[in-house]
């Protein structure tokens, strides 16, 4: 393998890993801080993928139906809280399983309802969908460099969001003792609010950069999902610094298991047996990874201090 | 008096009895909810229209047709296959789109004496040693399409093809077929994970190969997923793309114009010229919106082969049905239907490119022939 083809690979599972943090940074903060089991996160995805491409076909415009999409997905993030979210942080985890589960099933068959079984089309305005030279004669797709960029852009965001402002030092404060926050005039419970919807505008976000490069459909934030609190479990609950490292992690862990474990296991196996274990194995990399890091660190790389 | 009540019920379901026994009953089997939900829903509208067609008979005779949701799972379709002959007692079960549901239902229906008609899986056993008298195939062979695609490139002179499909049995069975006619150098064979959202990483080594031509079986969303990244990594100026069930009807409508001119093979095409085929394109579109998929096709054709058995066996009646599309000569939407010995249709595999209609619509049109009246190669090893 090429220095050129490993470099190409290394911003492929850059890309992966930054859309895996923008879902997994929203979860890992309702999951750690507010210790609330949240299953429906994926359908935040779907969400703001049908969005922008509903909104992007009404408008004519990529940009417009972005922009429009992502007061959208905070909204039903900040309905979503207050309609139900918030009448089962008192119940125990079983309970939160079960109803959102149901959830996902609820927003699968809405989705399904109002917009039909079929994928929805979407696709790139001629001004993106251009190539990057990263190297001389090594073009990339403008896109895919523009979703590391926004990635990365959120994860400064979020960190300096939390760690030096006000507003961050209440989530924080709110995560340690929820009690003694509300006793020092914090209003804890819009608190909870916002952050449960600027979670799923992250999510939301990450749907809209999905749609226009896979198959906008019911259920298609589910694998996502998996994969997410995967990110979680490694990173540690609860830090968003974890969640970004074990992302990135896990999107070049992920990306380099599909694309070299075929070719080493051919080196000392025969074609067919390196065919069949090849993706089999690259499939498991992930997962592999999450046991060793728990065996090592079973709270996590970053368990959150306190 | 018990005795007597039961009696005097069955002497009443006896004088009943030609008058049910009139009414011919029809099981059919497709995947509803779920991600998949969207080709069941397609097979379920043309078999309505099937229905609109004869008027709501089947062979002249009064009709009714009990649509199931097999969730996509061996075990429902199991459950399900069982009450439609026990306790619906259908004279047909028809539908299934996947292979390893037909298979867990196979022999419950089969053996039951009850005649099983695919629209769609054809997994290679129930062709070959597995085959049964009493199923039936409206669509193909599995290796029948991928057959064509080798041939066609193998006469166009391609040197060297680079091949990817998901990591299944259905993806393996593709590539099996492509290579028992194509000869060139294959590139690399390369497995994705069933169910995969995001190509990036394997177009990226694709095209530090550079092969020649790429041959693809990506069916569904992930043929979706496929094109688009595709056409966005400008792989059309590094390789030239050839598929199987990955570009149609159900896939062109969310790429539009991204898949223009993509090269894929199939028994059938929305532009076929015959009646048949010309009246379901433009009822389908008229009544749905769109144009039908292959599989609204193939579910079409299926009513209308029942149609036609129960027509020439004057009822319902399983021996006189089965010999009666056993003998071929099935009207459909690819025009009249021979049947090999394994009861598989004998048919043309065409060659097909994505294109616009008059409308601006992205659909298919038959650009070629490459198989006339092709078998497929397991109805060797069938014997009833």
């Amino acid at each position: 393998m090429s220095f050129i083809l490993l470099l190409e690979q290394i911003f492929n599972g850059l890309q992966f890993g930054v859309t895996l943090f923008l879902i997994a940074a929203g979860l890992t903060l309702i999951l750690g801080i507010m210790d609330f089991v949240f299953l429906a996160h994926g359908a935040q995805v779907m969400i703001g993928a049908y969005a922008a491409a509903s909104l992007t076909a009404l408008t004519g415009h990529f940009y417009l139906g972005i922009l429009l999409a992502i007061p959208i997905t905070f909204a039903s993030g900040y309905l979503l809280e207050y309609l139900l979210i918030r009448h089962l942080y008192r119940r125990n985890h079983m309970d939160q399983v079960l109803a959102t589960f149901g959830l996902i099933l609820f927003f699968n068959e809405l989705i399904r309802i109002g917009f039909g079984p079929a994928a929805l089309f979407s696709s790139l305005p001629p001004s993106l969908s251009g190539f990057v030279n990263i190297l001389p004669d090594t073009p990339y797709p403008l896109f895919r460099l523009l979703v590391i960029a926004v990635g990365l852009a959120c994860a400064l965001g979020i960190h300096l969001l939390v760690s030096r402002t006000r507003m961050g030092a209440m989530v924080r404060a709110g995560a340690n003792n929820e009690t003694m926050t509300a006793a020092l005039g914090v209003n804890i419970r819009v608190l909870r609010r916002l952050v449960f919807a600027a979670g799923a505008c992250l999510a939301g976000v990450a749907g809209m950069m999905l749609g226009p490069l896979t198959a906008v459909e019911p259920g298609m934030g589910e694998p996502l999902l998996i994969l997410s609190l995967v990110v979680i479990i490694i990173g540690g609950i609860g830090s968003v610094r974890g969640a970004f490292i074990a992302a990135i992690l896990i999107g070049i862990v992920d990306t380099m298991g599909r694309v070299l474990l075929p070719v080493i296991l051919r080196s000392f196996m025969g074609q067919a047996a390196a065919d069949g274990a090849g993706p089999a194995l690259a499939s498991m990399m992930v997962y592999i990874l999450m046991s060793l890091v728990l065996v090592i660190r079973p709270t996590g790389l970053f368990p959150p201090k306190g | 008096m018990r005795n007597f009540t039961i009696a005097a019920l069955a002497a009443a379901a006896l004088t009943a009895g030609p008058a049910m026994a009139d009414t011919v009953k029809v099981g059919y089997m497709t995947t509803l909810s779920g991600s998949a939900g969207i080709i069941g829903k397609q097979m379920q509208n043309a078999v309505n229209l099937a229905m609109e067609h004869t008027g709501g008979t089947l062979g002249g005779q009064p009709a009714e047709v009990i649509f199931v949701d097999d969730q996509r799972k061996p075990d429902v379709a199991k459950q399900l296959a069982n009450r439609l002959v026990k306790s619906e007692r259908v004279d047909v079960v028809a539908g299934v789109i996947w292979s390893n549901l037909l298979m867990a239902i196979h022999k419950p229906v089969t053996r039951s004496g009850t005649l099983l008609i695919s629209s769609n899986a054809g997994p290679s056993p129930l062709a070959g040693k597995d085959c049964h008298e009493n199923f039936f195939s409206m669509s193909w062979q599995n290796d029948q399409t991928p057959e064509g695609m080798g041939k066609y490139m193998e006469e166009a002179g391609i040197k060297s093809v680079y091949l990817m499909a998901p990591n299944y049995q259905a993806g393996k069975d593709m590539m099996a077929g492509f290579k028992r006619h194509y000869t060139g150098e294959v590139a690399a064979e390369v497995y994705t994970k069933l169910g995969q959202s995001d190509f990036q990483a394997e177009l990226s080594t694709l095209r530090a190969a550079k092969p020649e031509a790429t041959f693809v079986f990506q069916p569904g969303g992930m043929g979706i997923n496929f094109v688009k990244q595709w056409h966005q990594s400008g792989m059309d100026q590094v390789s030239n793309l050839y598929t199987v069930f990955t570009v149609d009807n159900l896939s062109l409508p969310a790429l539009k114009d991204t898949a223009l001119g993509v090269i894929s093979t199939q028994t059938w095409s929305p532009d076929m010229d015959n009646e048949m085929n010309r009246r379901f394109v433009a009822d389908y579109k008229a009544q749905f919106g769109g144009y039908p998929s292959f599989y609204a096709a193939q579910a079409y054709d299926t009513m209308m082969a029942i149609d036609h058995a129960v027509a020439k066996a004057g009822g319902a009646d399983t021996d006189a049905m089965r010999a009666a599309l056993a003998a071929g000569g099935i009207p459909t939407t690819r025009g009249s239907l021979a049947m090999n010995t394994n009861q598989f249709p004998i048919q043309n595999v065409y060659i097909r490119e994505a294109v616009l209609d008059a409308d601006g619509v992205a659909t298919t049109k038959i650009t070629g022939t490459v198989f006339e009246n092709h078998a497929d190669v397991y109805a060797k090893d069938c014997s009833f």
